[in-house]
């Protein structure tokens, strides 16, 4: 099997996609002969001049166009440049995107994705490295994604491409090129709206999803106590509150490990499911190690809104000692 | 008024104003509204804009800076449209307008601050009567329509000026600032530096409009094609631009037409998408040779003066940089300035910060 990184696996999803199903097209800035700033769609036009679109510089244009594609029968695949760009689109996707289904009642509808470039690390300029999954996840009608490993990006996106509805794909960039795994070189696809228990443990649940499953693991490889379940949840919205419940009846005790600032965010609402329905399994109040309330701070300061190994250490410390 | 030199080029027919040609003669149509004093300043302004990409391109390879934007090429575009304002007058810049904070007058270390990733290079802005650099493709024309429109409401007669690139003007924002500025009658100059890319995205697949210009004139104000390499020709229309707008004659779009020499970004590789030979075409349209030429042959300069300018814009900028490298990154800011006062959740949350960084 092939050792892929991120990239490379998206790539792979894209263009098997694309060779399957000739609905599917590509649209967005850069993504043609230039094959995307981060390379997701190198090769792509090469191999289907007619359906990767460079597009004139507008989210607004990319979206709303790739909607009436998606309504006339296209698959489109439509890239937003970073994540921190995808505002003009905001009307598009909230107002017409996630809503036509429900008010045509259900004659027509919005098969289309939205794949983006997310989250920090990289030491990138002002708006490129925003978490701005609750957006997305706070409007009904749109599904949010963000695969953290190679194989679930490639399952993952083939799903989100053959889904009859529209969803949001976020990728961090800071593990683009930064993990490898074997991926099959068959196509496959991971199911959205299922979590994936990385490691099973009994003492603690810990949550997350996107670039912080990497900087958990790097944790918890480095020690043995306590024994931690360790969820990524892959799919945002919809979210597996089966799999996390599951898991918190059995530890007693949960941490949410989250990039995005703290208040009204993904982190929140699980907390409260998990109140909702596994209070009495509790031994500890659920723990939230979140981003701080503040604007992204630029490459210079960006280590001091991140999280690093001692803060998750004393995040574990915390709720486990409660 | 007479007859502005603006309006007598119709970018409907693709004419563009020109004064200085690439051999640096006058075509004589036109006079400069520069004085050859004026003209040998911003000159060296330029030169020394040069000089500081050229460095920050080195410092960036070596890992001193974060991404860097390049500005090589563009310079008399800024460097001329910026010469006709006033102190009092706002500029709304893009993000690749470093030769437009120079001309502002902004100190060459606090330009270098936000390209190494500090915020506190944005800090100082507002005393040059600059907004920060704008990363979000085409937001900030409504901006400059916005401090334009108080001006006029205020019954200042002052203007503001805005920088955008061809890209930009996809932007849904752009042709809503346009609109606004043609309906309320706003003094607002938009700049568009059409460097020909976007990235990877030629100008021809940006718009199916023949020149950027001629969009203005479906808002109902005029625009024109300058030749934004000549500094001459910028500086002529960006002046006469203002005081139309200062006279309560409304807005201009001029549409700079240039070439970006370099990458789009230190992260980009433009040998993906574009030729050598066609970066090669412009080298000798290149807005720095072309004025150098013109200023030697009235003899206001010569090698000998290059030979020590060039040293001194090195050691400006060497200056510059030790200043910015010196610059401490101030941790607690990031959790200042959100509000006027902060709120009680974030009042916590810093006092969090503080525990943990002992
Ligand atoms: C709204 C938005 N979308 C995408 C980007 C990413 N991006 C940065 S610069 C750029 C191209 C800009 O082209 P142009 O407006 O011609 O300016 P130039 O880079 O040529 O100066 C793109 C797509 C962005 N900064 N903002
Ligand atoms: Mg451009």
């Amino acid at each position: 099997m092939a050792v892929l990184n991120m990239v490379q696996a998206l790539n792979q999803a894209l263009e098997q996609e694309m060779a399957r199903d000739s609905d599917v097209v590509v649209l967005g800035e850069d993504v043609g002969v230039d094959g995307g700033v981060f390379r997701v769609t190198d090769g792509l036009h090469a191999k289907f001049p007619n359906r990767v679109f460079d597009t004139p510089l507008a989210e607004s244009g990319i979206v709303g166009t790739a909607i009436g594609m998606a309504v006339h029968g296209m698959r489109p695949v439509a890239e937003i440049q970073f994540s921190g760009f995808v505002f003009p689109a905001m009307n598009q996707l909230v107002c017409h995107a996630a809503r036509l289904r429900n008010r045509s009642r259900g004659a027509v509808h919005c098969p289309m994705v939205v794949r983006m470039p997310s989250q920090g690390g990289v030491r990138a300029l002002e708006h490129h490295s925003e978490s701005v999954e609750a957006y997305f996840a706070h409007t009904p009608g749109l599904k949010v994604v963000m695969p953290a490993t190679p194989y679930d990006a490639k399952g993952l996106l083939t799903s989100a491409i053959r889904d009859p509805d529209p969803v949001i794909f976020m990728e961090p960039t800071k593990l683009y090129r930064s993990v490898k795994e074997e991926v099959p070189e068959e196509q496959f696809t991971v199911p959205i709206g299922k979590a994936n228990i990385i490691q099973e443990g009994d003492d603690l649940t810990v949550v997350t999803w996107g670039s912080y499953l990497k900087e958990v693991m790097d944790v918890l490889t480095k020690a043995e106590k306590p024994s931690v379940e360790l969820i990524d949840l892959r799919s945002i919205s919809p979210l597996d509150t089966e799999t996390i419940i599951s898991s918190v009846k059995k530890t007693g005790r949960c941490l949410i490990v989250q990039e995005a600032p703290r208040s009204f965010s993904v982190s929140s609402e699980i907390s409260a499911r998990i109140t909702e329905r596994a209070f009495l399994s509790l031994k500890a109040p659920v723990q939230r190690l979140a981003g701080y309330d503040l604007i992204m701070p630029m490459p210079q300061g960006e280590h001091l809104y991140l999280v690093n190994e001692r803060r998750i250490r004393t995040a574990i410390e915390q709720v486990m000692t409660y | 008024m007479p007859r502005l030199v603006i309006e007598q080029y119709d970018p409907l027919k693709g004419q563009m104003l020109q004064l200085l040609d690439e051999k640096g003669s006058l075509s004589g149509k036109h006079q400069p509204m520069l004085s050859d004093e004026e003209a040998l300043r911003l000159y060296k302004v330029m030169r020394l804009c040069r000089v500081m990409d050229q460095k920050a391109l080195a410092m960036q390879r070596q890992g001193r800076m974060v991404t860097y934007v390049p500005t090589a090429g563009q310079e008399a575009a800024s460097v001329g449209a910026i010469a006709a304002l006033r102190k009092e007058d706002w500029v709304v810049p893009a993000f690749r307008e470093t030769p437009g904070q120079i001309a502002r007058g902004m100190k060459l270390s606090e330009v270098l601050l936000w390209q190494r990733g500090n915020e506190q290079g944005f800090s100082v802005m507002p005393s040059y009567r600059m907004m920060p650099v704008a990363v979000p493709v085409g937001s900030q024309t409504l901006h400059a329509v916005g401090i334009s429109w108080a001006m006029k409401l205020r019954k200042e007669p002052l203007v503001a000026m805005t920088f955008f690139g061809d890209g930009g003007t996809s932007e849904g924002d752009f042709h809503e600032a346009m609109n606004f500025a043609g309906v309320f009658q706003t003094p607002t100059v938009f700049v568009c530096q059409n460097n020909q890319w976007a990235i990877s995205v030629p100008r021809s697949l940006q718009s199916a409009s023949k020149t950027i210009a001629q969009k203005a004139l479906a808002y109902g104000f005029s625009g024109v094609l300058v030749d934004g390499n000549d500094l001459f020709a910028m500086h002529l229309a960006a002046k006469e631009a203002a005081e139309k707008a200062r006279s309560g004659l409304g807005p201009t779009l001029i549409e700079a037409f240039t070439y970006r020499l370099g990458a789009h970004t230190t992260a980009d590789d433009p040998r993906k998408y574009r030729k050598e030979d066609d970066v090669k075409a412009w080298i000798p349209r290149d807005p720095l040779v072309r004025l150098k030429l013109y200023l030697e042959k009235r003899r206001l300069w010569s090698e000998e003066q290059e030979r020590s300018h060039h040293e001194e814009c090195d050691a400006k900028v060497e200056e510059a940089v030790s200043e910015m490298e010196r610059t401490v990154y101030e941790e607690d800011a990031i959790f200042m300035h959100h509000f006027a006062e902060m709120p009680p959740h974030l009042q916590e949350q810093y006092e969090e910060f503080r525990r943990e960084a002992r």
